[in-house]
């Protein structure tokens, strides 16, 4: 098989430093929202303007990297413990390289492992078989602020006077953003994963944040869900580094799984304004990066 | 619009200053989280720990700079730890809260004038600032590259000891951007932001 680790390098290299477009055309959106002199005006202008530079000096956008997440999607002709390999070499280069902060730490030494590279769950790396001869490979940097306000409900709630429906999982949803205040660095998005268990709730939480952000959800409801919440949630006020504004949520995208009879729950992970999200396609020879 | 303070900041100027504004600072100021509120309180507050003779020196040689000055809640990541030509890489704001059992008493201990972290602090931090006063400034999270670039220069280390991001740093900064979330007037951005967004969350729930 061939040996990928160059292109991989640059997949977080440039994953770390270079803020996807659509991200910042929306951070520049909300900026113009925001009140000339506000607080939330100036900590969008501040962001902007370490976009900019970052992607100029391809240094890191955020100092926290994040948990490095990789979504594989991959022909039979690649073999994916190889693959591995290649990914856990490339994380390693990339730390060196001081593109990734050391980030892997153990959990009862506390002891950082200083090359990024933990068990088999740091970094994360998700398989799935391609339904062509395409190997694509996504990459998500996901830092622990926002992971930290990332929550799940087990509907019904009575609190929130949340039932087993939308309304339930919109409620739920407007919950989670004004508990999370400005804590996950506002402006941020949401993955709203409804259904599956604990586990793949959370992970499909996080898989539905790989759409592309301008997209609309393929089912009529869901996308009108998708548009109420993050309107809504603007409506909190919280705004940019919850120091109030019009801007607090970027964009909702939900995704519903199968759950069983008993279950019902609704997982709400928050991707932070420095959403760093990018692709590599192998198509043939051809290597492109999204 | 912006206003420009240099360290040392006067009380008058910190009496001026109402939430929500957007200041950049220039000037000398010092990094220090738990490992440095702790060791200060200890040691010097509480004085359940004995003070060293360099405990006292490095107090003697802070003193100056943070009378009338700041300190910034910062886990800096630095280049040139071989040569100590030392240069901020990437330098954004850590979260504040977990100072709070300290930073009212080294606020006071200090004469500092103010802080600089994420997130906010409580209201022991939030009447130290109304008594000494003193106010919270907040830096932009994640804008870790910008806020580097304002650290032109390095001065020196303290109590490197306590690992690269817990040491204390002293730091030259020129224009550092921050916002005003707790003032020296019982304000905080921060509590009024929640109890905002929790009634208008009642609305958009019941409603
Ligand atoms: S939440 Fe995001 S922007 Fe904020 S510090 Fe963490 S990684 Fe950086």
């Amino acid at each position: 098989m061939r040996d990928f680790t160059q292109e991989l390098l640059e997949l977080i290299r440039l994953t770390s430093t270079d803020l996807p477009n659509q991200v910042e055309e929306r951070l520049k959106t909300a900026l113009a929202s925001e009140e000339l002199g506000s607080a939330a005006h100036a900590a969008l202008e501040t962001i902007l303007k370490n976009v900019t530079m970052t992607r100029k000096n391809s240094t890191p956008i955020c100092q926290d990297t994040g948990t490095p997440i990789f979504f594989v999607s991959a022909p039979t002709s690649i073999d994916k413990d190889e693959l591995t390999v290649q990914i856990r070499g490339a994380i390693e280069l990339a730390t060196q390289k001081s593109y990734l902060r050391p980030n892997a730490v153990h959990s009862i030494t506390g002891k950082n492992s200083g090359n990024n590279l933990g068990d088999a769950y740091f970094p994360t790396i998700h398989f799935q078989p391609s339904a062509n001869d395409e190997l694509s490979v996504d990459l998500i940097l996901k830092g622990g602020g926002c992971e930290n306000v990332g929550a799940q409900y087990s509907l019904p709630n009575d609190e929130l006077k949340a039932g087993r429906d939308l309304e339930g999982v919109r409620r739920a949803a407007l919950d989670a953003v004004y508990r999370a205040q400005g804590e996950g660095c506002a402006p941020g998005f949401l993955g709203i994963a409804i259904g599956g268990d604990r586990g793949t709730g959370y992970a499909a939480s996080k898989e539905v944040l790989m759409r592309d952000p301008d997209d609309h959800n393929r089912d009529a409801e869901l996308d009108q869900l998708e548009n109420r919440i993050t309107t809504e949630a603007n409506e909190l006020g919280i705004g940019p580094m919850g120091f109030g504004g019009k801007a607090t949520v970027l964009g909702t995208k939900i995704i519903s799984s199968y759950r069983l009879p008993a279950s019902f729950f609704v997982t709400i992970s928050y991707m932070c304004w420095a959403f760093r999200h990018h692709k590599m396609i192998v198509k043939g020879e051809a290597i492109d990066y999204e | 619009m912006e206003k420009h303070l240099n360290i040392p900041i006067s009380a008058d100027e910190i009496r001026d200053l109402k939430v929500g504004e957007s200041v950049l600072l220039s000037g000398i100021m010092i990094t220090g989280r738990d490992a440095v509120h702790k060791w200060i309180h200890d040691t010097f507050i509480d004085k359940t720990k004995p003070a060293t003779q360099e405990d006292l020196d490095t107090l003697s040689q802070l003193k100056p700079i943070l009378d009338g000055g700041l300190i910034y809640h910062c886990g800096p990541v630095v280049s040139g730890l071989e040569t100590k030509q030392y240069r901020f890489v990437a330098a954004g704001p850590t979260t504040s809260i977990r100072e709070e059992p300290y930073q009212g008493d080294v606020i006071h201990f200090l004469n500092l004038r103010g802080v600089i972290g994420k997130g906010g602090m409580g209201p022991k931090t939030l009447k130290a600032c109304h008594d000494a006063p003193a106010v919270y400034f907040h830096a932009i999270g994640g804008a870790a590259a910008l806020i580097a670039e304002s650290v032109t220069e390095v001065i020196g280390v303290h109590k490197l000891e306590f690992g690269i991001p817990e040491a204390i740093w002293v730091i030259k900064v020129k224009d550092l951007p921050v916002i005003v979330t707790m003032d020296s007037h019982n304000a905080s951005l921060h509590t009024s932001v929640r109890d905002q967004s929790k009634s208008i969350l009642n609305r958009l729930i019941e409603g």
